[in-house]
């Protein structure tokens, strides 16, 4: 890969009066790879997502009472029987709209704003810029300033949405210790879900919104000792924040994966009990 | 141990200039900063070079070495392969005045728009007390030995020379709040932060943060704090409401 197009013949590194260099850059390490990465995994999340999402098949194990992450919750008819945990609050959907459409737009929202997933779109898929010290191919530039990316602006609200769901997802795994036979019941799939759940916890709360609502917005931690220590803590996970964004889509993906298998035959869940 | 290496040096001012070959020898321990003293010494004495310190404090060695933003002085020969070609170049975002020298004034100018510290009315320099908890997020952006790389990565003015107008930069950004966030300051710098000193403009790629010598986490702990505080002042309605109707101001 090279360094993208000129963004303007006489702007940017060649704009008057800097120094006269033909390159758009001189990095000569491996820049393009980490954009390429990221690309790759951020379109292999989104395909196989929107494919599950819409394929209303195997997300549900009536046995052990497993429910995918993305059909969470189901609260439509068309949800098959035990799958809808909070009961049926719509008719039946058609069948271009997912099953989980009551939250999934706004986990969409919640990561598309996210502080992270911003700068990996923004480097690998916009260009803006595909690396530092790397030229973007843009001619005009006006970031988070207007619409539609002063939108970015919201992401608090997303993420208060987000810890709904987390709540919602936790319970969906407390009741997955369901044995096949009624009452408790362990298994693989449930440290799978668990797990699961747990990381996703972890990405919510590690959110710069979090952290800046926990503490960050105060003047004086000095006066607010438990939101000082709440800061303190979010701190700790926002550093990892990174990591866990990537490691909850993978999880999700495992989750929703594992569940799949389960639930249409093609191996039997490990049981430790019942 | 001492071997010859390869370096293409930038040479010349505004009218114009070219990559310069050089064959230089470099010792055990050496910075590029040696290497570009050698070259002086031995094959261009007329070449220009900013620099200070050699201890990484000063901030004035900054350049691009193999298209990176980096100080000279602590760039070690040690992280190249011997038979590696290193171009160096000045940074490529603010004026050229010769070889490796540029004009750094925009962010001299940037700084002097913001407005300075702010005590309560009736506090006396000599009469600030303030709590170290409350004072430490202020300090890591006191580290800031003003290289300027991070203004010099930043692609706002690095690929748009038009944003310069509108847009402090990292550096300056981080002054603001640094100032936001400190116990004593009483002016609300949130709204002119988006609206006079274009934070809005910055998209949090990190390159800033990647190239700072000091380490500073200055899209973490200073550009996104910030965003937070702006989206409060300007763009939250709940927190508008609670400011505006119940009186509950920061704290």
């Amino acid at each position: 890969m090279t360094a993208p197009a000129d963004n303007a013949v006489s702007g940017g590194v060649r704009a008057p009066r800097r120094a006269r260099i033909a390159e758009r850059t001189l990095r000569t390490d491996r820049w393009w790879l980490s954009p390429l990465l990221t690309t790759l995994g951020l379109a292999t999340f989104v395909i196989y997502a929107t494919i599950r999402a819409f394929v209303r098949t195997a997300y549900w194990v009536p046995e052990y009472h497993y429910l995918t992450p993305f059909y969470s919750p189901c609260v439509s008819t068309s949800c098959v029987p035990g799958s809808s945990h909070l009961g049926h609050w719509f008719g039946d959907f058609p069948s271009w709209i997912p099953l989980g459409a009551l939250v999934l737009p706004f986990l969409l929202g919640f990561r598309l704003t996210c502080y992270y997933y911003r700068k990996a779109y923004y480097r690998s898929v916009y260009f803006s810029p595909p690396a530092c010290a790397v030229a973007e191919p843009h001619g005009k530039y006006t970031g988070e300033t207007r619409l539609p990316l002063i939108v970015q602006n919201v992401h608090r609200y997303f993420f208060y949405v987000a810890m709904i769901v987390s709540v919602l997802n936790t319970y969906d795994a407390v009741v997955a210790f369901h044995g096949s036979t009624g009452g408790f019941g362990f298994g693989l799939g449930n440290i799978i879900i668990v797990g699961n759940v747990v990381l996703l916890w972890a990405y919510t709360v590690s959110c710069h919104s979090c952290r800046h609502i926990t503490g960050g917005r105060l003047k004086h931690f000095s006066r607010h000792p438990v939101r000082y220590w709440m800061w303190t803590q979010v701190t700790k996970l926002n550093n990892r924040h990174m990591a866990l964004a990537w490691t909850t889509l993978g999880t999700l993906v495992l989750t929703d994966l594992y569940v799949m298998l389960v639930s249409s035959g093609v191996f039997s869940d490990p049981r430790f009990v019942n | 141990m001492t071997y010859k290496a390869s370096f293409r040096v930038w040479r010349g001012d505004t009218e114009g200039g070219e990559l310069r070959d050089f064959t230089v020898e470099v010792n055990e321990g050496e910075v590029v900063l040696d290497i570009i003293h050698r070259l002086q010494a031995t094959q261009a004495p007329d070449l220009a070079v900013r620099w200070n310190c050699k201890a990484g404090k000063c901030g004035s060695c900054s350049a691009e070495v193999n298209g990176r933003p980096r100080l000279l002085c602590m760039t070690r020969m040690s992280v190249f392969d011997e038979d590696e070609v290193i171009t160096v170049t000045p940074m490529r975002t603010f004026p050229v005045i010769r070889d490796l020298v540029t004009d750094v004034s925009f962010n001299y100018t940037k700084a002097r728009e913001i407005p300075s510290f702010t005590p309560p009315a009736g506090l006396e320099p000599g009469e600030y007390r303030m709590k170290q908890v409350d004072v430490e997020r202020s300090q890591e952006f006191r580290k800031c030995i003003e290289c300027f790389l991070c203004q010099n990565t930043c692609h706002v003015v690095r690929d748009h020379e038009e944003n310069k107008e509108n847009f402090a930069g990292p550096r300056y950004l981080m002054r603001i709040a640094e100032l936001e966030m400190h116990p004593l300051d009483v002016a609300d710098r949130r709204e002119a932060a988006q609206d006079e000193h274009g934070l809005g403009y910055c998209n949090i790629t990190k390159c800033c943060t990647e190239v700072c010598p000091e380490g500073i986490h200055i899209t973490d702990n200073a550009l996104i704090p910030m965003k937070e505080r702006v989206a409060d002042r300007k763009y939250d309605p709940i927190v508008w409401l609670g400011t505006n109707l119940f009186g509950r101001g920061r704290k």
